[in-house]
């Protein structure tokens, strides 16, 4: 009995190591995403005064020196570790909201666009045109200038400007999709176009899909805390990474720990999705689409 | 296609990515706020007449699309008018533009020094320790936001030790943490390029054929792989080099960089209407212009490209 145990779980142990988890990327990149998105979630749990308790007293306390702030405190006393964690929140949110907005809104009008062509295909790609020459910073600025700062904002500029590209991409796997035989033969069972569409082309296009909205994610989260840091996204109450470093940027000469640490919060957070999105390039795009 | 129409066709869609982007720039601004309010001040004895004399005196109450002619016909002429606070918009464009292209140049410069040596060494040791090493670098450098790059680099460089400017452009030193932080971000890109395209080429027949002939493996490496491989790259590096005028904003905010980027925000706060139109009019058109220069270039260089 005993033995046949130790050989389970040695062949678990073995079909991990064979399997196409046991990559460097994959491993590294879950566990930094996990342990992001876990911190996130208990983030009321380990700090439950959400990182905001001024404590004039303790201003400016260097890291590693107290067990109460670990990573020292900012300029109004407040814990930094609890700020990161807490800033954690908005990071993600803007990060995966923006980016499955994007993905659903530029999915749908690529594969319309790829299959029908026409009038909504040149729409799209003149579309795209436009889009890339204009400088996004300096669109959201001059939007943020009409409408006023805040998080919701930022989401839905992200949404409007990069649902382009997931349109470019899904309008060109559809016209290479289109022409393949299991859609010609659905065609010609009389199934609609909406049927082949989603239930035929979509599922055969999700690969590229999946790694671009990964990258994207990471991306959105870098470019979020580059809006918040030029004070157009969270207002300054609320923990978030940009606004912690836009804070600190003016103490950088005395106190480089409220820079520090919060630029290594995104790096690590971005760092595991891009690893991550790397991985599964390798394993679902072998020709390089989303290169 | 004939290539007398592939030029033509790229010229029009230009043309008209241009004239759809100065139209939207010119609607998007007339949101941003009143300007006669700015101007005013916000002393208590505006009347509405005063607000009125403003708007007539700066040309606002005409209707939208005379002021939009207006605009594009000063593009074409290159007299760019008044700014509402600081005096011709040629003049600060004039000054601006230089140093948000030399900063664009300097980084691009130490991204290629820095990318095209790893990128061929990774693709030449393909799946080493060496290459893996640089493959996870390159992802780390594209996981950190710029700013906070430079913020480090100013850190390092100019308060712990103190050897460059940390703010501003008074001399060729002030140049170097600036195009650092944006080379460096490029590079993490660029290095990947360099080696997807060297392994490409250096898997064609050509590539085995300059083998077969007994060539020295430095001739086959860079006269025959690099130089095909080069065509991409260089496509790709114009690209870039077209999306990083736009993209230095933060950047130039960061290191108090008296460039285009600065202007624009500078113009944002101030509700400089005349200015922000013509800052943000000229970057997107010099967008337009540097991906249609590469378009054209690489159609002519590589004539599959006209087709698709």
């Amino acid at each position: 009995m005993t033995d046949t145990t130790t050989q389970t779980t040695l062949s678990w142990f073995k079909r991990f190591l064979y399997s196409r988890y046991a990559s460097f990327e994959f491993l590294t990149g879950a566990f930094l995403t996990a342990t992001l998105v876990l911190l996130v979630i208990f983030s009321g749990l380990i700090f439950p005064d959400g990182g905001t308790k001024v404590n004039i007293m303790a201003r400016l306390t260097e890291p590693f020196q107290s067990a109460d702030f670990p990573l020292g405190t900012d300029p109004l006393g407040r814990d930094i570790l609890a700020r990161i964690i807490h800033g954690g929140r908005i990071s993600l949110l803007v990060g995966l909201f923006s980016a499955l907005g994007a993905v659903i809104l530029g999915t749908v009008i690529g594969l319309f666009a790829g299959y029908y062509r026409g009038f909504i295909d040149a729409f799209v790609m003149r579309f795209a045109d436009i889009q890339l020459a204009l400088p996004f910073i300096l669109l959201a600025i001059t939007v943020i200038a009409i409408v006023g700062p805040g998080v919701d904002r930022i989401i839905i500029l992200m949404i409007v400007s990069q649902w382009v590209q997931y349109a470019r991409l899904v309008r060109g796997s559809v016209l290479s999709l289109r022409e393949r035989e299991f859609v010609q033969a659905a065609r010609s069972y009389g199934l609609p176009n909406i049927k082949i569409i989603f239930s035929h082309i979509l599922p055969n296009a999700m690969g590229p899909l999946i790694i671009l909205l990964t990258l994207n994610v990471a991306n959105n989260i870098l470019l979020e805390s580059s809006l918040t840091f030029l004070g157009l996204g969270a207002d300054p109450q609320t923990p978030s990474w940009g606004g912690m470093l836009s804070e600190g940027r003016s103490y950088i000469q005395t106190a480089w720990w409220v820079t520090v640490f919060p630029g290594i919060a995104i790096m690590l957070t971005v760092l595991g999705l891009n690893l991550l999105g790397d991985w599964l390039r390798d394993e679902l795009d072998p020709l390089g689409q989303t290169r | 296609m004939p290539i007398f129409r592939f030029v033509i066709q790229r010229l029009l869609q230009a043309i008209l990515v241009t004239l759809a982007v100065t139209l939207f720039v010119a609607f998007a601004i007339r949101l941003t706020g009143d300007p006669a309010v700015m101007m005013a001040g916000d002393s208590s004895g505006v009347t509405e007449e005063d607000l009125a004399r403003i708007r007539e005196a700066l040309g606002l109450n005409r209707p939208f699309f005379v002021q939009y002619f207006d605009f594009l016909k000063s593009l074409v002429t290159g007299d760019l008018g008044e700014s509402f606070f600081r005096g011709s918009v040629r003049d600060l464009i004039a000054i601006a533009m230089p140093s948000t292209l030399l900063l664009a140049i300097a980084s691009m410069a130490v991204s290629i020094l820095i990318s095209i040596p790893l990128g061929i060494h990774s693709a030449l040791h393909k799946g080493g320790l060496s290459d893996q090493f640089i493959r996870v670098l390159s992802l780390v450098g594209l996981s950190f936001p710029n700013f906070w790059l430079g913020i480090m680099l100013v850190l390092l460089f100019s308060i712990t030790f103190p050897i460059f400017p940390a703010s501003g452009f008074d001399s060729w030193q002030s140049l170097i943490l600036p195009a650092t932080t944006i080379g460096i971000i490029l590079t993490a890109t660029n290095v990947r390029l360099v080696r997807t395209q060297m392994l490409e080429t250096l898997s064609a027949q050509y590539v085995m054929v300059a083998r077969a002939k007994g060539l020295s493996e430095w001739s086959v490496i860079y006269k025959h792989a690099l130089r095909n491989a080069a065509i991409s790259i260089v496509t790709f590096l114009g690209l870039q080099f077209g999306n990083l005028i736009g993209g230095l904003v933060i950047i130039e905010l960061v290191f108090n960089w008296p460039g285009m980027g600065t202007l624009s925000v500078e113009a944002i706060s101030q509700r400089d209407y005349p200015l922000l139109q013509a800052t943000v009019s000229i970057l997107a058109i010099m967008i337009v212009a540097v991906n249609l220069a590469v378009d054209l270039v690489y159609g002519l260089i590589d004539p599959r490209i006209r087709v698709a």
